[in-house]
């Protein structure tokens, strides 16, 4: 008997078949054998996906405008993550430390720069997404605005909004400092120095935000740990928040 | 035994269902109704018919003794309609146990885990019978909706694609700057901070710090905050929010004017260039 090879598609389907794949993807993916393009089958695509299941299964029509979100609200949740990706292959290569015989961290950015393996890649990467993602979140607060999206039931949900725009600013800027060149300490001076101005609290203020009396080594730790793990902490909390306040709120607002 | 195999007598089903009409039945009952006496009549002139549903439906136990009794039983059990086949053998208790009206038994909540009761069914019966007089027809706004799969995910993925295209593109070209060593006894001239406190850095020109550093970006925030709360307009028309559109333009540019001009109008000392004559002291 001559044993002919699978053809791809016949191998794809038997691949299909097996216990291991069955296992994998639920009932209703468009990765599984027998999948049809019906509704009951396009619901399932949603429902059994830990990703897609954060929307509903229906949405609105006017929702798909382009002209109505222009997508801003995925878009900075995109960057989010992109900037996660990228900020966790930065770690790898950087240490916050900047004492006085020489400034560890600078040296580090110099060798993503020059010897890391895409490393100057990554960091324009995370440095230009994260410019974009200050601009993509402030745009989308005024497409909300714009819509009137904020009207009940989605009172909370726009204040949560406003707190995740206070905590991309807190992102953005704790990142800023972390270069450790010149650029870096000196926005960083013009940018705290006017905590130095609250009330009642300016000594404190400054202080809590400088680990010290001017921006040094202990800056550097303190908004190193802020940036890559106390904020952005708080901020998928808020994330969560936010989108399922969508979801409860019932979804996209309007049309207009 | 699924709906569509089941068959129907066709002559029955069109007079009950005339019959029904005529009384000012809602077509969805009296259809209902049509089918269930189509459905009873049909078995009725074909009892073979009604022996194998009888077999297949009920559970296994009931079809042991049908088959135990032999062919005489069947047409007997079969003759008579099925609802009252199924009370007098009890095969079906499940259906019984599911109309009958809950008593409560059970002691008040003690706030103790609670122990399983002995010889309890460890599944839960979800069955029921819904007399066609039970089946409402709810009204509610469906809405013109469209499944996320594909059409809002395949929006998405082809907007990320091509932010994230852009992003890679831009990034592999252009650098992002990295100075000389941070130096804390050599300030550069002009020393910015990050564009988006720009506005706040341009307003400290005008204002006390106090007031440009903490009043106006306390005012901003809880301004924003506070907006659902203060713009009680249920509309969300652009017609009939002229007040809160023009006001929030205002001052959204307001805050993107202030940017730019700290971004790209100063320059040493921070005092006011022309960006196209003495150049651009502006850094990302």
């Amino acid at each position: 008997m001559k044993l002919k090879p699978p053809s791809p598609s016949d191998l794809g389907d038997r691949i299909r078949e097996t216990e291991v794949w069955k296992s994998i993807f639920r009932p209703g993916s468009i990765f599984r054998k027998g999948y049809k393009d019906t509704s009951r089958d396009r619901a399932l695509a949603t429902m059994n996906n830990v990703l897609y299941h954060l929307h509903p299964v229906k949405v609105k029509r006017h929702g798909l405008k382009l002209t109505y979100t222009f997508c801003l609200g995925g878009l900075s949740f995109f960057l989010f993550i992109l900037l996660t990706i990228t900020g966790i292959f930065l770690m790898f290569f950087y240490r916050p430390t900047a004492d006085i015989g020489g400034a560890q961290a600078f040296a580090d950015m110099q060798s993503i720069r020059t010897s890391v393996f895409f490393g100057d890649l990554v960091r324009n990467l995370h440095r230009w997404g994260a410019h974009l993602m200050v601009f993509s979140v402030t745009l989308h607060m005024a497409r909300v605005f714009y819509t009137g999206a904020y009207k009940p039931p989605r009172e909370f949900n726009w204040v949560v909004g406003v707190i995740l725009l206070f905590l991309t600013l807190g992102l953005s800027f704790t990142g800023y400092l972390l270069p450790w060149d010149q650029l870096a300490i000196w926005a960083v001076t013009v940018g705290t120095s006017l905590a130095g101005y609250s009330p009642f609290i300016a000594k404190q203020a400054n202080f809590l935000l400088l680990g010290g009396v001017v921006v040094g080594p202990e800056t550097l730790l303190r908004w190193y740990t802020l940036h890559v793990i106390a904020l952005p902490f708080v901020t998928v909390i808020f994330l969560a928040v936010h989108f399922w306040r969508i979801r409860k709120d019932g979804g996209i607002s309007g049309p207009l | 035994m699924a709906k569509e195999d089941t068959p129907l007598d066709q002559a029955v089903f069109d007079s009950t269902l005339e019959a029904e009409l005529a009384k000012g039945t809602d077509r969805r009952v009296a259809e209902g109704r049509a089918r269930s006496a189509a459905v009873r009549a049909y078995r009725a002139s074909h009892p073979e018919e009604a022996a194998k549903h009888e077999a297949a439906g009920a559970k296994p136990a009931a079809a042991a003794a049908v088959a135990g009794n032999g062919g005489a039983a069947a047409p007997a059990a079969a003759a008579a309609p099925a609802g009252a086949a199924a009370g007098a053998g009890a095969p079906v208790a499940v259906a019984a146990a599911a109309v009958t009206t809950p008593v409560r038994e059970a002691p008040l909540p003690t706030g103790n885990v609670p122990t399983p009761k002995k010889g309890a069914d460890d599944k839960h019966r979800l069955l029921a019978l819904v007399p066609p007089e039970g089946i409402q027809r709810v009204e509610r706004e469906q809405g013109d909706r469209v499944n996320v799969w594909p059409h809002l995910l395949i929006e998405e993925f082809v907007a990320m694609f091509i932010l994230m295209a852009g992003l890679t593109l831009f990034s592999t070209f252009i650098n992002a700057p990295l100075r000389e060593l941070a130096n804390p006894n050599l300030t550069p001239n002009p020393s910015k901070a990050p564009w988006y406190f720009l506005g706040l850095q341009e307003l400290l020109r005008y204002f006390h710090p106090m007031v440009a550093g903490i009043t106006i970006p306390t005012f901003i925030l809880v301004g924003l905050a506070a907006v659902p709360y203060v713009d009680r307009n249920p509309s969300n028309k652009p017609g009939d929010r002229k007040i809160a559109i023009t006001v929030f333009t205002m001052l959204f540019m307001f805050g993107g004017i202030l940017t730019i001009i700290g971004s790209f109008f100063r320059g040493p000392g921070y005092n006011w260039v022309w960006p196209w004559a003495q150049g651009v002291f502006f850094e990302l």
